[in-house]
């Protein structure tokens, strides 16, 4: 597990260092900044995925919750001028509740996470849509909306999720990194501290050997969906006032595949049973950096998803390479340890 | 019978290892032509190996072959297969949705312009079935046949391939006893022909009556041959066990104290028109016998909640009780050691603590969080309990051998106090040294007052470990006996669907 992040990690410093000689500006602070507040957007959403993915599921509905939370927190705060903790409260039940029915239509209609999930991407887009008027909106009120008059505490709530800490002199921390921080370590935890995560991990490598070790399996994998939806609905409101402007049709558009992509790259499987929340946070800053390289760099930015197609197809091979050798060397302690005690036996019977 | 002088196919010293375990330490084996001999050995003993490596399923890691004297390479079934050499698989391979013409020329149909020439197909597939006594229409639905003729229809199949020498692994262990007599008289006539057999049973009976020649497997190795004239079961018994037979199934009986689990008319899904009712008491070793697909497996997995019960009642120390899923059975102490352990029983790729610690996590969790220490000593104790031999307890399960797996499922579950163990095939599969510590162990479980029900088609090992057994034939009870009315004849008697004569 910790060589796989070791993986990863060294991957991290050799773009880092690439992109940094290519052009020292990537350097500056503000370009820092910026690179640590999207790999964080980016790595909360791709936790979350995480935790369906080690259970060998798949939620392909990510960046329409995104999208969703995002469109229903502006209106909620800006149209009907709704309590803005409320409505965040609201916003994150909601995606609470559309990680559960994605959960019970897997574990009790016994449907596919592929398409339950698939379904929930076309629906939750479609709503942001229907429900805006496909127009464009922000959690900010402006003066004349309903919400105007809670327009402080939303600023707080905009200095929150999306401002920036001075640290020292020049460099500022955004405030995602923090909620990152926080998800990261909790995620970890649960997942190598809990009985529950030892659960996920046993059930993603063989549910119905977890079920007869008498696991509850069915109630763990609506867990994982849950939490993965519950991330996707805290990016959301990230997003929502980092962007200022939610665009129903587009705001969360395609994260799903850079959440995958992230937790892929970071040492998950899709067949399950493996991953860990440090890989798949580095791996979101890998896939940050390496857009914002080919922006600086100067390479055409058509050629951006086939750059990092190609950087996560290299690095998953690279890794079924690591796992390979890892398995000879158990495999090779194995037979070494046959050997030694069939010749015990056969001496022990001489002696006898 | 006559023999050509040389051998119609020779093995020499093959050595085949498996992670943590040596399966075949360099054995031989010879088979005239028309000759049947049969290949015998306790499970784990190497046999399924040497099969799987003769029909060129996997390769072996040395060794010589000789067909006609010749020596031979083979490294995949094709090569197997233009040698002459076709395994009939213990588990039927036929396509249930095609038709018997089909199914025996699948992959090579007579073609004519590039079509499948559909007259010579049913006319040279009629031809081969009736070589093996089936006057069927080619043209029947394979799935639509009982079991016993899809196997004679495998064995047609083999024939059209102009196969040499038929392997049959366990062919009679879900047949009746008149699909049975069919089969041999199948062989027989084959024999006849000139073609040759190796037959692996597990029911010396059979291979008394088929055999011209015995060879016996002990741990990886030739334990002996027995000729005609010297095949008697205990002979056999002799060389396969290595010992007297009492030696090795070292059983006290126990005074059975009160009834741990009572069934009384519950249904499982697979057979929904049959009732069973038993009972297994503390103390107790229980055995269930039968025909393979007698319904034995699903009523274990229905005492343990995978598939929930239809109807009837369940009682657990007195107390009802309706599992609706395993959680629900551990919770009850139930605990079930399943037949197919990479599927079941493990989490293979996870290590021996974790998968030792998997059942007891719950219960040592504080707030949720893992007892790691506790966890540890859990795996520590079932290694040195058990003898479970491996590097570490950080090594992945699924680079054990299959006795050490099992070892982890017991472990794992003793870590839990199980008031009922059940185990499905406990030995299936494994090496004779573990296969031993495991029968000690359920004596010694069975000492400190825990019920024990176990399901096994290994004659010797019902009959050796039992104190009570069942019989079952087509999901119900056909029978119950005692410790002094076991014989194997008993056995088969009821798990064909005979009865006891009176």
């Amino acid at each position: 597990m910790k060589k796989n992040v070791f993986g990863i990690f060294g991957l991290l410093v050799a773009v880092f260092v690439i992109t940094a000689i290519a052009d020292p500006n990537f350097l500056s602070a503000y370009n820092m900044q910026n690179t640590v507040k999207w790999s964080s957007l980016y790595g909360v959403m791709s936790i979350g995925v995480a935790f369906v993915i080690i259970t060998g599921g798949i939620d392909l509905s990510i960046g329409s919750v995104v999208g969703l939370v995002a469109v229903v927190l502006s209106f909620l705060t800006k149209i009907h001028g709704l309590d803005p903790i409320a409505a965040i409260g609201l916003t994150l039940l909601m995606s609470v509740g559309i990680g559960l029915i994605h959960g019970l239509l897997i574990t009790k209609a016994k449907l596919q996470p592929f398409v339950v999930t698939l379904c929930g991407l076309l629906i939750y887009r479609s709503l942001s849509r229907w429900l805006t008027d496909n127009q464009s909106l922000g959690p900010v009120p402006l003066e004349g909306d309903p919400g105007f008059e809670n327009l402080e505490q939303i600023l707080m709530l905009d200095f929150i999720f999306s401002g920036q800490i001075a640290i020292g002199g020049f460099f500022k921390l955004p405030t995602p990194a923090l909620f990152l921080l926080v998800l990261a370590i909790a995620g970890s935890i649960f997942l190598r501290k809990t009985i529950w995560g030892r659960y996920l991990y046993a059930l993603g490598n063989n549910e119905e050997g977890a079920r007869y070790s008498g696991i509850d399996t069915d109630r763990m994998k609506i867990i994982a969906y849950v939490l993965c939806s519950f991330f996707a609905g805290i990016a959301g409101i990230l997003f929502a006032f980092e962007l200022g402007s939610v665009q129903p049709a587009q705001t969360g558009e395609f994260y799903e595949l850079f959440a995958i992509a992230a937790a892929v790259l970071g040492g998950c499987s899709l067949r399950g049973g493996e991953g860990s929340v440090l890989g798949v946070i580095i791996a979101a800053a890998v896939i940050r950096i390496i857009f914002n390289s080919i922006n600086i760099v100067g390479i055409s930015t058509h050629l951006e998803f086939g750059i990092l197609g190609l950087v996560i197809l290299l690095g998953v091979i690279g890794d079924e390479i690591l796992k390979k050798k890892m398995a000879q060397r158990q495999v090779a302690a194995s037979e070494k340890l046959a050997v030694e005690l069939s010749e015990k036996s056969k001496s022990n019977e001489k002696l006898e | 019978m006559a023999f050509d002088s040389g051998f119609l196919l020779e093995v020499k010293d093959l050595k085949k290892s498996f992670p943590g375990v040596l399966a075949l330490k360099g054995v031989s084996l010879t088979l005239g032509k028309g000759e049947v001999i049969s290949l015998i050995g306790e499970n784990g003993a190497g046999k399924s190996t040497l099969m799987k490596i003769l029909a060129g399923v996997q390769p072996a890691d040395s060794g010589d072959y000789f067909i006609d004297g010749k020596k031979v390479e083979f490294k995949n079934v094709r090569d197997a297969m233009d040698l002459g050499i076709a395994l009939i698989h213990q588990e039927l391979n036929l396509a249930s949705n095609l038709d018997l013409a089909s199914n025996i020329f699948l992959g090579r149909e007579p073609r004519k312009k590039g079509f499948i020439d559909e007259q010579e197909l049913h006319s040279e597939a009629t031809r081969h079935l009736q070589r093996v006594g089936l006057n069927l229409p080619s043209d029947t639905i394979a799935g639509s046949l009982p079991i016993g003729k899809q196997q004679l229809v495998e064995i047609a199949k083999a024939l059209s391939c102009d196969a040499r020498v038929l392997i049959m692994d366990e062919p009679t262990s879900s047949l009746s006893q008149k699909e049975t007599e069919t089969l041999f008289d199948v062989v027989k006539g084959l024999r006849d022909e000139g073609i040759s057999v190796i037959y692996i049973s597990h029911r010396l009976g059979e291979v008394k009556e088929l055999s011209d020649r015995v060879t016996v497997f002990r741990d990886g190795e030739n334990a002996g041959d027995l000729a005609k004239d010297e095949i008697t079961h205990d002979n056999m018994v002799r060389l396969m066990v290595g010992r007297e037979l009492s030696e090795f199934y070292d059983r006290d009986i126990h005074q059975a104290g009160e009834c741990v689990l009572k069934a009384i008319n519950v249904v499982s899904p697979t057979y929904p028109d049959t009732p069973v009712s038993i009972e297994v008491r503390a103390g107790e070793i229980v055995g269930i016998a039968g025909l393979v697909g007698a319904g034995r497996t699903e009523l274990l997995q229905t005492f343990f909640g995978v598939t929930p019960s239809l109807g009837g009642e369940l009682e657990v120390q007195g107390v009802s009780f309706s599992p609706r899923s395993p959680a629900d059975a551990v919770q009850a102490g139930l605990a079930l050691a399943p037949e197919d352990r990479k599927l079941h029983g493990l989490v293979l790729p996870m290590t021996v603590r974790e998968n030792a610690s998997l059942p007891s996590l719950e219960r040592d969790q504080k707030l949720g969080l893992l007892d790691h220490s506790k966890e540890k000593m859990i795996a520590d104790e079932a290694v040195a309990q058990m003898k479970i031999k491996t590097p570490s307890i950080e090594q992945a399960a699924r680079f054990l051998s299959g006795g050490n797996q099992q070892k982890i499922v017991l472990g794992k579950w003793l870590a839990m106090n199980p008031k009922l163990l059940m185990l499905d095939e406990p030995t299936r599969g494994i090496d004779i040294g573990a296969k031993r510590e495991i029968y000690k162990l359920m004596e010694q479980l069975a000492g400190k007052g825990i019920a024990i029900l176990f399901v096994s088609s290994e004659m010797e090992e019902v009959l050796g470990m039992a104190d009570r057994f069942y019989v079952m034939h087509e999901g119900k009870i056909s029978g119950e006996l005692k410790k002094n009315e076991m014989s194997e004849e008993s056995i088969m008697q009821l798990a064909t669907g005979g009865s006891l004569a009176a």
